[in-house]
């Protein structure tokens, strides 16, 4: 299968001739600057939905397929409490993009993703978009659930950081995506831009809290490849996503998703009463005056645990993050135009049981903090070249001593 | 920007990474810190057995696809021994069935132990009515493998039944049936077919492989070679009922797991030579707390090298003590009495806290949650010590504590 998938995207590439040319290569410079002076007055009214579409590509002469796609790897140099497993170098991923507009309002785009090397090769999104009205485009296929920010802007070449927000990947498990149907539509007036989006896809399984992390952990799920076929229990997950943005100020979007996860019937026998998972994520972003671009995401999540089964796995996790990304310096250098040096700051937290013991009344913890400041250089806006340092605190359940974990990671990301 | 602009900040950004990774990078605990981590010395050979252990205990955790439950007490070793230190009232199993010397009344309704959760779509056992029963808390896993090194006839020579010494304190064995896979050594002694018991609350474990098998079994559900059927909720049905194929883990990883616990290090004392320390074990000494918890053994000879001939001083005698009333939950285990508890070692006391969640939870249920109270609750073969620890002075008191805090 890995290898058929490989030799079918190899085929695609070698059919673009050697003059294809980006579409517009002075639109995406405008496109992945952090600073909305390097954008046009549309891209300021660009959402965090619209990164789908707001990538690079390259279009071959009279080809109706257009292809792109990113590439991140890094290395880094890791301890735990004086315990260091040396350095590595890992190339986190690959994805390709194939898009083709069929026509004026039909349009296709698929992200396919290989990560760590092939260990994992993921169908992220694969979705046709059919425009009815601006307020009504119907979307099918494999979307990616509107759930926060990051889930649907995650390209690497995007970010700063070299690792993922924690909140945003191991209680939102980005990148989430399934198989479903739903509308999305825009209304644009001359500052402000509103947008929805409704879905229905297949959903999570038992696997959150039947699974090798010892807590509830709701990327779990993505192990089932079976999601791709069929629902686990035969409830679609339901994702809603409203987001507003005014020009100068910035954007704000609030999402929920929320089904059954457990397979509370098979064969028409019953099992268990349904047990449901909610997610609610709050996500903002903003550039102030001076330049300093501000991102940030919080997210809850409720599970309906069995009352009989561990405390050690959450009935509440919360987390968030929030990245200041200030450009210290933008102007010709090393030969290269605009070149960007930034400075760059996250602060994080995740808390994977929110909870008291029953036994004690004691706050459960099993909690992460991490602060993690960074310094990036972008020789075009495609491509960041980034060193990070990490440090972070892990309180066990019981909230004994935390572990320390801190290191460096170096490594570059780039749209190609 | 000019070049030698660029070049002083790459010069700047190698020179804060050098420093940086000296000072920010977080450090190794110091040894006496920590429980977990192997013994000294250990063979390269020794060491990958140690690690497949280590792995094992600590990182795999069971899952329903594996064989976790279906009722259940923790979904991993590690989730009841944080950091291989005490566990918590969150992990604290409960025993149940037997209020005597003839046995458990209670096998064909659950026991010896409760499994008081379960996966989805099971049912956690209930309490059966009319069962003696008792909590015990998860206990640290340092230093057992020179504890179960040591010899019978070293164990017996403490035990003084008929208290002919006549100071009060008796220490008597736990005479335990063996389990079918158990393999007697050289340095049992068994009698009328029962072995001593070292290991729990009630000494009702003969070695390591008899603990960890049965930990296995009644906290986890997870069956292996040794013991191949799954705990049953008899409320329920008298047949288990987890989907998956059995054993559930490999003799392989038992045994890994018995080594890893056999080769554990023992807790190191902090602060040793400090001289309220030193003035409080003279004190421990002199108020009798020393005739059950036994400061001092040697092994003899064992299999794994570093085990033989070693001193160390976990405090206990490995025996059984009547605790009085007050500690009687009219709960027990093989040949001892309802009061009867097992001498609990000390070492690595200090730590408790870090293992804990901050806090300590002492006895064999956690109930004294201080030295101070734990002493306090002492009865029985221990009234007169409590009695000589109560009559110190407060400066006294807090030297003992603080004895007893640096272990």
């Amino acid at each position: 299968m890995k290898h058929t998938l490989l030799l079918l995207i190899g085929i695609v590439l070698l059919m673009a001739p050697a003059q294809a040319q980006t579409d517009s290569t002075s639109a995406f410079n405008q496109l992945f600057g952090r600073d909305t002076t390097l954008r046009t007055k549309d891209q300021q009214l660009k959402l965090n939905m619209d990164a789908t579409y707001d990538r690079p590509f390259l279009t071959a002469n009279k080809m109706p397929v257009s292809v792109g796609g990113y590439l991140e790897a890094n290395t880094q140099y890791m301890q735990t409490d004086g315990i260091t497993e040396g350095l590595s170098f890992q190339a986190r991923r690959m994805t390709i993009f194939l898009a083709s507009s069929i026509n004026r309002r039909i349009k296709f785009l698929s992200e396919i993703e290989f990560e760590d090397g092939t260990k994992e090769i993921n169908i992220e999104f694969a979705a046709m978009d059919i425009e009815l009205h601006p307020l009504v485009n119907l979307r099918g296929g494999i979307i990616m659930n509107p759930i926060g920010s990051f889930n649907q802007n995650h390209d690497g070449p995007k970010w700063e950081f070299i690792d993922r927000p924690l909140s945003s990947i191991t209680i939102i498990p980005s990148t989430w995506s399934n198989v479903g149907f739903g509308l999305y539509g825009k209304k644009y007036t001359r500052d402000w831009v509103w947008a929805y989006e409704a879905y229905l896809t297949n959903g999570f399984d038992d696997q959150i809290i039947a699974n090798n992390q010892n807590r509830t952990f709701l990327p779990a799920t993505k192990a089932n490849r079976d999601r791709f076929e069929e629902s686990f229990n035969g409830v679609p997950l339901v994702t809603l996503k409203s987001a507003i943005k005014r020009r100068k100020i910035g954007e704000i979007g609030l999402s929920w998703m929320g089904g059954v996860f457990n397979k509370f019937q098979d064969d028409g026998l019953t099992l268990d009463k349904r047990r449901r998972v909610d997610v609610w994520a709050l996500d903002f972003n903003t550039t102030l005056p001076m330049g300093t671009y501000i991102n940030g995401e919080l997210v809850w999540a409720s599970i309906d645990v069995p009352a009989t089964y561990t405390q050690q796995f959450g009935r509440m996790q919360q987390g968030g993050w929030v990245d200041i990304v200030q450009p210290l310096v933008r102007k010709r250098m090393l030969g290269w135009n605009k070149a960007v040096v930034n400075a760059a700051l996250r602060v994080e937290r995740v808390d994977y049981n929110v909870g008291t013991f029953a036994e004690t009344g004691d706050p459960i913890r099993d909690d992460i903090w991490a602060i993690v400041p960074g310094i990036s250089f972008r020789p075009s806006p495609t491509t960041v070249i980034r060193g990070n340092y990490r440090y972070h605190w892990q309180t066990d359940l019981l909230g004994n001593p935390p572990a320390r974990t801190a290191g460096f990671q170096f490594g570059f990301s780039t749209y190609f | 920007m000019k070049k030698t602009t660029l070049l002083f900040l790459y010069g700047a950004v190698l020179v804060f990474a050098a420093v940086a990774c000296e000072t920010l990078l977080p450090g190794t605990p110091a040894n006496d810190a920590l429980l977990d981590g192997p013994i000294a010395e250990l063979t390269p050979e020794q060491n990958a057995l140690f690690l497949a252990g280590d792995a094992a205990f600590n990182n795999e955790i069971f899952t329903p696809a594996t064989g976790l439950g279906p009722i259940f007490v923790a979904t991993s070793c590690g989730s009841c021994h944080a950091g291989d230190g005490k566990g918590h009232p969150f992990t604290t199993l409960t025993r149940f069935g037997q209020s005597d010397e003839t046995g458990n009344q209670f096998m064909h309704q659950g026991g010896p132990q409760l499994q008081n959760r379960a996966i989805s779509g099971h049912t956690p056992e209930q309490l059966p009515k009319g069962a003696a029963f008792s909590n015990f808390m998860p206990p640290a896993n340092t230093g057992l493998g020179l504890l179960g090194a040591l010899s019978d006839e070293q164990i017996l020579a403490n035990a003084d039944p008929a208290d002919k010494d006549g100071d009060g304190i008796s220490g008597v064995p736990n005479w335990i049936a063996p389990p079918h896979f158990f393999k007697s050594q050289w340095y049992h002694k068994p009698q009328n077919d029962k072995y001593i018991g070292r290991f729990g609350k009630k000494a009702a474990a003969i070695d390591l492989l008899h603990q960890t098998v049965n930990a296995y079994k009644q906290d986890m559900g997870i069956t292996s070679e040794f013991d191949s059927e799954d705990p049953i909720n008899y409320a329920v049905s008298g047949q288990a009922g987890d989907l998956a194929d059995d054993p559930e883990v490999s003799s392989a990883k038992i045994n890994a797991v018995v080594f890893y616990l056999r080769t554990l290090k023992v807790p190191v004392q902090r602060t040793a030579d400090d001289a309220d320390v030193m003035s409080g074990k003279a004190l421990f000494m002199s108020t009798d707390c020393g005739k059950c918890h036994t400061a001092q053994w040697k092994t003899p000879q064992s299999d794994v090298a570093v085990l033989s001939n070693q001193t160390f001083a976990p405090y206990t005698d490995l025996l059984l003590h009547d605790m009085g009333s007050s500690l009687d939950d009219g709960y027990t285990e093989g040949t001892a009495k309802t009061s009867e508890w097992r001498t609990p070692p000390l070492w690595g006391l200090g730590l408790s806290k870090n293992s804990q969640g901050g806090r300590v939870f002492l006895l064999h249920d956690g109930r004294a949650h201080s030295v101070d109270e734990a002493i306090r609750m002492h009865g029985g073969e221990a009234t007169k010590s409590r009695g000589k620890y109560v009559a110190l002075t407060d400066t006294d008191r807090s030297k003992l504590l603080k004895f007893l805090d640096s272990l």
